[in-house]
């Protein structure tokens, strides 16, 4: 079934591309092929490539159990959120922080996880800002 | 002899203090990024690129650093692979074969210094086999023109799969997808927007560094989220004493040489990384060896084979990547990645106009493996040590690191959500059994093959048949054509022999 979804979604996005790619502006000088072939080829590759799994699927992959998936969708989420808090709270504060929840929820216990975070993250501040002189994330405080 | 005066001259360029600490930092660092369960050549050269390049570290140098941790990984996969059967990267799956038995069998020491020892040897003669062999793929390379470079980036893609590869279709749709992502962006030759939906952050194209970090290392810690409290590796058997007695060197000097020859032309080939050297390297020792059937319960010729094989295929897979700019594995797409970052164009022009870095990065392969020889049998204890460093603070610090290299490249938050998504997509990929070499070779390639393309067709005056128009370009594409099919056929015999424990293990290792 997954393979059935692979498929048919690398048709639709092959359908897309395409379609995009016809709509490419081509300026008054352009060489004999231009910019659009290529990107069309390329999609018609995916498209027919995409046709194999559709109609002869791999066997399933074992896929995680829902609450693990959700674990990967909550990791993904913090680091999400982790790239607008750069911005605000500086790298240091962002990083104790999104570290010690991946750690968290790698197994770690609470308070080893907060632990890790602040670790993980001062010591990069360390090695990589004050060391190597790396520009990283300014936050209201400067670090 | 101009050979060897250039290979002095490169010695001279790498002889520096500078140069020598980055090498013995790059070793070190490589080593333990070998080692270390889920991190391997190609996720950990990934993540240190953007980084050397943030830190401004000039061509040579950087190039010196990167390079040492490659080598350096592909020593330290073997670590984790004896002493806890899990290999630190693919292409040191085989050792487990033989090397974890021997652990069991109270000799973890021995097969730790006859492995480190087997891997000198190989990645030596490689190193000497690059020297001799690139500058003559260079002289064929100068004949090539826009049609047989086409030709020669189809050939790489058809092979990348690789012959064990399981469903060829899946090769396809990730070089499509590579392909298509280096497409965003303004088009080099006219100067129009393609696919960027008016989007200002996609004009420049989608960084390949952002995309190269988000598959190899994001991904990974979704794959360790997802298996999470399994497979908590053992204590690490005790060590005994690392030397190997000279007798077993002297047992094992044949598998070190068959395996040395076969792991290098395994690695010069196209579509054929360090895995498949070490694949070899193990298998044909066993037709010939295995007369006692000693193998697979701890034969030190069963660790000194695909040792010396999977690092000299780790050399052998340079000479392609360095004379034609075309890579034929996971690891090497990550080094040519490091090259375009540097603003190097690898190729034959390389060799002519930059023999600076050319000669000074093989010089410092020949200091780095030194280094890790010497580095490696009486140090090995610490890396052991490293090994106990649990992934649920590991992997963590992997994304932080990660995080921190591609916003030093660009500094923009777009940049990192794209690189989330492409951990994403990388999860989703490798769960579908979808390579992920292809996608990322696709990227880096995309433009460069385009531009050939269009190249061809402007001598040509759009006359597609250009495209086959001499016999240089016949044969590349006759060997794209049967390197595609081929693993149809053969591949059905490797899979047999490549018992089923190992394609379970394979899954977490790190892609070659």
């Amino acid at each position: 079934m997954s393979d059935r979804i692979l498929g048919i979604a690398c048709l639709a996005l092959a359908g897309l591309y395409i379609a995009f790619a016809t709509q490419i502006q081509i300026g008054f000088m352009s060489d004999p092929l231009g910019p659009k072939a290529f990107p069309i080829i390329i999609g018609a590759a995916l498209g027919i490539a995409g046709l194999y799994p559709l109609l002869k699927p791999d066997p399933e992959p074992d896929w995680p159990a829902r609450g693990r998936i959700l674990e990967i969708v909550f990791a993904a989420g913090v680091m999400v959120a982790y790239t607008y808090a750069l911005r605000e709270a500086g790298f240091v504060v962002s990083t104790a922080i999104a570290a010690a929840l991946l750690s968290w929820r790698l197994n770690a216990s609470p308070l080893a996880a907060a632990i890790a975070g602040v670790a993980i993250s001062v010591g990069i501040y360390a090695i990589f800002h004050l060391v190597l002189g790396l520009s990283l994330a300014r936050g209201p405080w400067g670090f | 002899m101009d050979v060897f005066a250039s290979l002095l001259h490169g010695f001279a360029v790498a002889l520096t203090a500078q140069n020598l600490m980055l090498a013995l930092l790059g070793c070190a660092l490589g080593t333990v990024i070998g080692a270390l369960p889920g991190l391997g050549p190609s996720n950990g050269v990934a993540i240190l690129i953007p980084l050397a390049f943030t830190l401004g570290l000039p061509a040579t140098p950087a190039l010196i650093l990167l390079t040492s941790v490659y080598y350096g990984a592909m020593y330290g996969g073997r670590i984790s692979s004896v002493l806890l059967n899990i290999p630190g990267d693919e292409p040191a799956l085989m050792t487990t074969l033989d090397g974890y038995p021997m652990a069991r069998n109270g000799q973890a020491g021995e097969a730790l210094a006859l492995s480190g020892f087997a891997s000198f040897v190989g990645a030596f003669f490689a190193t000497w086999g690059l020297v001799f062999l690139a500058p003559q793929l260079v002289k064929l390379a100068l004949l090539f023109g826009p049609a047989e470079y086409f030709a020669l980036f189809t050939l790489a893609f058809a092979t990348l799969g690789g012959i064990t590869s399981r469903n060829q279709s899946k090769s396809v749709i990730a070089a499509a997808l590579g392909l298509g992502i280096a497409m965003i962006g303004v088009d080099h030759q006219t100067g129009v927007p393609r696919l960027t939906f008016g989007e200002i952050h996609l004009y420049d194209g989608i960084n390949f560094l952002v995309a190269i970090v988000g598959l190899f290392a994001i991904s990974e810690v979704f794959l360790f989220l997802e298996h999470k409290g399994e497979g908590e590796h053992g204590k690490a058997p005790a060590l005994g004493r690392i030397t190997a007695p000279l007798s077993m060197i002297r047992q094992t000097s044949g598998s070190m040489a068959r395996g040395t020859v076969l792991g290098f032309v395994a690695g010069v080939l196209p579509g054929a990384g360090a895995s498949l050297g070490s694949f070899i390297a193990y298998t044909v020792e066993k037709r010939l060896k295995d007369k006692h059937g000693t193998f697979g319960k701890g034969d030190p010729r069963g660790v000194a084979a695909p040792e010396a094989g999977n690092n000299a295929a780790a050399g052998g897979a340079l000479v392609p990547m360095l004379a034609l700019g075309v890579p034929g594995s996971g690891t090497t797409a990550v080094l040519l990645a490091m090259l375009m970052a540097l603003n190097i164009t690898p190729g034959p022009l390389l060799f002519a106009q930059q023999p600076d870095v050319v000669w000074g990065l093989i010089a410092a392969l020949f200091i780095g493996n030194v280094m890790l020889l010497a580095l490696n049998i009486p140090m090995v204890g610490i890396f052991v040590r490293v090994l106990q460093v649990p992934s649920k603070y590991l992997m963590p610090a992997v994304a932080m690191i990660s995080f921190v290299g591609i916003y030093g490249v660009s500094g923009s938050t777009f940049d990192l959500l794209v690189m989330i998504i492409f951990g994403v997509l990388g999860y989703v990929l490798r769960k579908l059994d979808v390579p992920m070499v292809p996608v990322i070779l696709g990227v880096l390639l995309g433009n460069n093959m385009e531009t050939n393309l269009r190249r061809a067709l402007t001598i040509s005056d759009g006359d597609w048949s250009i495209l086959w128009g001499s016999w240089l370009a016949i044969l590349l594409w006759a060997m794209a054509i049967v390197g595609f099919i081929a693993p149809l056929v053969v591949g059905r015999f490797f899979r047999v022999t490549r018992q089923p424990a190992l394609e379970e293990k394979a899954e977490t290792a790190d892609p070659d």
